[in-house]
């Protein structure tokens, strides 16, 4: 690391300014888990620095000792040359540094206007805080393409006017340099391509951005220089024009990683699932799914592509029997009920329909029970777990961990909790639990949100297989990639309704993100 | 080492909490000018040093431990089920209405029949609050905290208007019938060989509620329908992903808890009064909810967190009596006990768990 230490500087003289941010030697345990170790990096003013790792790689503590969330137990923060105490948020925003979460920390029920302001208003009277802000917001929205309307409220916004509005905040705050946590995880590829135009403009004013993602692709088109980290350590620090994806991709696990899914071409058998004008109005009385028919083969994975939030839940809620609906659903050949005492979960498991869920940590774990209970989970009334009117935990143990051992799931201890084990190894119970109950219909959302590379190979493996002894499966991701790779057919989601249709090899990610937002070309 | 051990966390800091709670205690008594350490001896030879101190502290004991589990049951599904006093109440009418039912002709008969009466009374106490907050979203707390002022108004309206005898002057029922009068420590020792007092009330049902306690532990980690109710309590929407259905599951444990809050009527009813008298549950349904609290809803911690709080009403009473200290302190040093072992449990909890890390790394 010394060599990037040294790198940094001789750039910095070069320019003749400090680095925006220096991090020296930081270094930061939880209890007997080092999540950062003895970090050194630097970035240049008015440069757009990414940092790519697994899920805990130490990205986030890294950040969260940045704006001042943990104290780091040994190490400096230089904020522009000078050596900077970051005890708090507050700290951290005086000191001009600005961050955008993943998830977002406004007031819903507040105006935009009145969330820029919070916790930064003037003083008690808050009609010259607002004013003033009005002023501001103007010229920020002209100078960087950030147009937001004050007046409406956060909740009335899209999540790509929401992420502005988290932007907005910080740059009222004077932030010089700009932390953001995977911004572009909720958007469409519109909105993300607005986005890197806000970022490319923010650039042109000298501000310095930092940007944590785990998709190389952001990386390679938007940053100029990207650090790696692995395992709590920075690995490595590299121009982006010297580098490419596989490249970053081995740096990130340390070994080289098939990106693409390798798999035959699927050979498709008889109907199992026939899906007509399916229809669900929410309790705000909204209608989320907007008559969607489809149909799925035995051994053929659908991938269901779409940006959050435009009814792929909602599809996947009803068949799995979490969501009352009306129009058809039939399961080989046979009707299934979609209201009333028949339209549980617990019915549908029984006719053969298993679910990978796409909340594990609120629906397909119980984060507080152990790994050999969550095995039982929506199973518990199998006769195999139960003996007389007991449930027979001791067989249930023995058999998590051979499901543990099977699935690779680290480590293989039946007696963890389940929210001990990270979020790849979450998911690989979930998937042993799903996966090995033989369905007829695999119904899977995000298989592979916050996992690390190694356990997506996996688990993609796994699904491909579980496709070619013959099971149909219904994928709904927002990473595109993995429908692309993984789908035998491709249908797109938009509005509570299927825009379209299309084979991976017949489209690209142009068209499809083009059907996202709503816009089909081949429509007749 | 990222916690601290199991045993400091179920053991030490009850243990410190209890301690502070009797130093405060013991400063308030040194205040109004009393021997604190006189008052700790009368306490404890008062629920201990007899058999006949052992008969009352066991007696209160066997009320919180069926409080405790009921308060325990309700919470593993995360539900506040603050109307154990009147689920105990209610119980208390449906153990009289067996017990004067018929003559019974032995205590064995008699005590399976007024279990089944008052399990059924106080269940069905709760499971109109429990169907209110399943289907209609009425919240179980006020719900239950309004069922015990109706249970209250509901008994002593039956006791004046149906059960009193006629010419009695205090507002109670007849008394039942010798065939339900329930063995007492004295009568279960004596075949032994073990002379206990015979006035105390301390009687079998207390162990009945140890059977209750054995048999919550069965149900909530070794049945499928515990697992669902803590399943539920976990995670509702979880509950829906697993096809565990919400309002069965809220209906049936409101319905095991007021079960078990309603059977304690056969220790204060049945065993103790051998009648039916207006107000006989005393707050123990309250202490009930201190008591799951304190036992970490594990049926060990509520039998020794009973244990203590039977140690503190008896020892109470014994204060008062022989020392002078007025019966409102008494309930000060038993609201000492609550606040700092449960509402400020985090007060302790944080130091002691900082101070293990700190050794930890220490040794490390």
């Amino acid at each position: 690391m010394e060599l990037t230490h040294k790198s940094g500087r001789q750039e910095t003289a070069a320019h003749d300014l400090p680095p925006a941010i220096e991090l020296r030697g930081i270094s930061k345990a939880f209890g007997p888990v080092q999540a950062n170790k003895d970090i050194n990096f630097s970035v240049a003013k008015g440069t757009i620095h990414g940092i790519i790792g697994e899920n805990g790689a130490g990205k986030s503590t890294l950040m969260s000792i940045l704006y001042g969330f943990y104290k780091a137990d040994a190490g400096e923060v230089l904020i522009n040359g000078q050596t900077t105490l970051i005890p708090d948020s507050q700290a951290a925003i005086s000191a001009g540094i600005g961050m955008v979460f993943q998830h977002f920390k406004l007031v819903e029920n507040f105006t935009v206007l009145e969330n820029v302001i919070l916790g930064a208003e003037d003083g008690a009277m808050l009609r010259p805080s607002l004013a003033k802000a009005r002023k501001e917001l103007t010229r920020l929205a002209k100078e960087y393409e950030l147009n937001v309307n004050p007046d409406t409220l956060v909740e009335e916004l899209s999540v790509g006017h929401k992420q502005r509005v988290e932007i907005l905040k910080a740059l009222y705050r004077h932030a010089d340099i700009l932390i953001l946590d995977e911004p572009t995880g909720v958007l469409t590829p519109a909105e993300a391509d607005h986005l890197f135009r806000i970022f490319d403009g923010l650039k042109k004013q000298g501000k310095t951005i930092i940007l944590i993602t785990h998709k190389l692709r952001e990386i390679m088109d938007i940053t100029d220089t990207v650090s790696v980290m692995r395992r709590g350590e920075m690995t490595a620090t590299v121009k982006t024009s010297e580098t490419s994806p596989e490249h970053l991709a081995e740096l990130m696990v340390g070994r080289k990683v098939l990106l693409e899914v390798s798999k035959t071409p699927a050979r498709p058998g008889a109907s199992v699932l026939e899906v007509e004008n399916l229809r669900v109005v929410d309790e705000d009385k909204v209608e989320r799914l907007k008559g969607v028919s489809l149909q799925l083969r035995a051994g053929e994975i659908l991938g269901i592509a779409g940006v959050a939030g435009n009814g792929q839940s909602e599809l996947l809620e009803v068949l799995a029997g979490m969501q009352t609906a009306t129009g058809s659903v039939r399961l080989n050949g046979q009707e299934l009920d979609l209201t009333g005492a028949k339209s549980d979960a617990r019915t549908r498991r029984k006719k053969g329909i298993a679910h990978v869920p796409e909340d594990r940590h609120d629906e397909g774990l119980i984060l507080e029970f152990s790994a050999w209970e969550n095995i039982a989970f929506g199973y518990e009334d199998d006769p195999a777990y139960n003996k007389g009117m007991l449930m027979d935990n001791a067989a249930l143990r023995a058999e998590t961990h051979a499901k543990m051992e099977r699935f690779d799931v680290r480590p293989p201890h039946p007696r963890l909790e389940a929210k001990n084990f990270s979020g790849g190894n979450q998911q690989k119970i979930v998937l042993a639990r799903e996966i090995e109950r033989n369905p007829d219909l695999l119904l899977i959302g995000q298989p592979t949100r916050g996992v690390d590379i190694g356990a997506i190979e996996f688990i993609h493996q796994r699904i491909v297989e579980l496709r070619d002894q013959g099971k149909a499966i219904l994928l709904v991701s927002v990473e595109l990639d993995e429908i692309m790779s993984l789908s035998d057919r491709i249908a797109v989601m938009f509005d509570g309704q299927i825009m379209g249709e299309r084979r991976p090899e017949e489209t690209d990610e142009k068209e499809l993100g083009l059907l996202m937002a709503g816009i089909n070309r081949k429509a007749n | 080492m990222q916690k601290m051990p199991k045993w400091a966390d179920v053991a030490l800091i009850p243990l410190i909490n209890i301690l502070i709670a009797f130093t405060l205690s013991g400063l308030i008594i040194w205040a109004i000018g009393g021997d604190p350490f006189r008052a700790l001896k009368t306490m404890v030879t008062g629920s201990f040093g007899s058999t006949n101190g052992w008969g009352y502290t066991l007696y209160y004991t066997t009320n919180f431990i069926f409080t405790g589990l009921a308060v325990a049951t309700a919470y593993q599904a995360r539900l506040f089920n603050i109307g154990g006093e009147g689920q105990a109440m209610l119980g208390g009418l449906g153990v009289a209405l067996v017990a004067l039912s018929i003559d019974w002709p032995h205590w064995a008969i008699a005590l399976p029949a007024a279990a089944i009466g008052g399990a059924a009374f106080g269940a069905f106490w709760a499971v109109i609050p429990a169907y209110l907050q399943a289907k209609r979203g009425s919240h179980i707390v006020i719900t239950t905290i309004m069922f015990n002022f109706i249970a209250s108004a509901l008994v002593g309206y039956l006791l004046l208007n149906f059960l009193k005898v006629p010419g009695n002057m205090s507002t109670e029922s007849a008394g039942f019938p010798a065939g339900t009068n329930l063995p007492t420590f004295s009568d279960m020792l004596a075949p032994f060989g073990i002379t206990f007092a015979k006035n105390a009330p301390a009687n079998i049902s207390f162990l009945v509620a140890l059977a209750c306690a054995f048999g919550y532990w069965l149900l909530i980690w070794h049945t499928k329908l515990g697992y669902q109710i803590r399943a539920f309590g976990q995670s509702e929407t979880g509950a829906i992903y697993a096809g565990i259905n919400p309002v069965r599951i809220v209906v049936i444990t409101m319905v095991i808890s007021g079960a078990l809050a309603g059977m304690m009527a056969l220790n204060n009813v049945m065993g103790e009064a051998e009648r039916l008298i207006d107000n006989a549950v005393e707050g123990a349904g309250f202490i009930g909810i201190a008591v799951a609290l304190m036992g970490r809803n594990h049926p060990v911690g509520i039998v020794l967190a009973a244990l203590l709080f039977g140690f503190l009403f008896q020892g109470g009473s014994e204060l008062s009596l022989w020392e002078g200290i007025p019966r409102e302190l008494v309930v000060v040093i038993q609201g000492l006990v609550i606040l700092l072992t449960g509402a400020l449990d985090n007060m302790v909890r944080g130091p002691v768990e900082r101070l293990f890390l700190m050794l930890h790394k220490g040794e490390a």
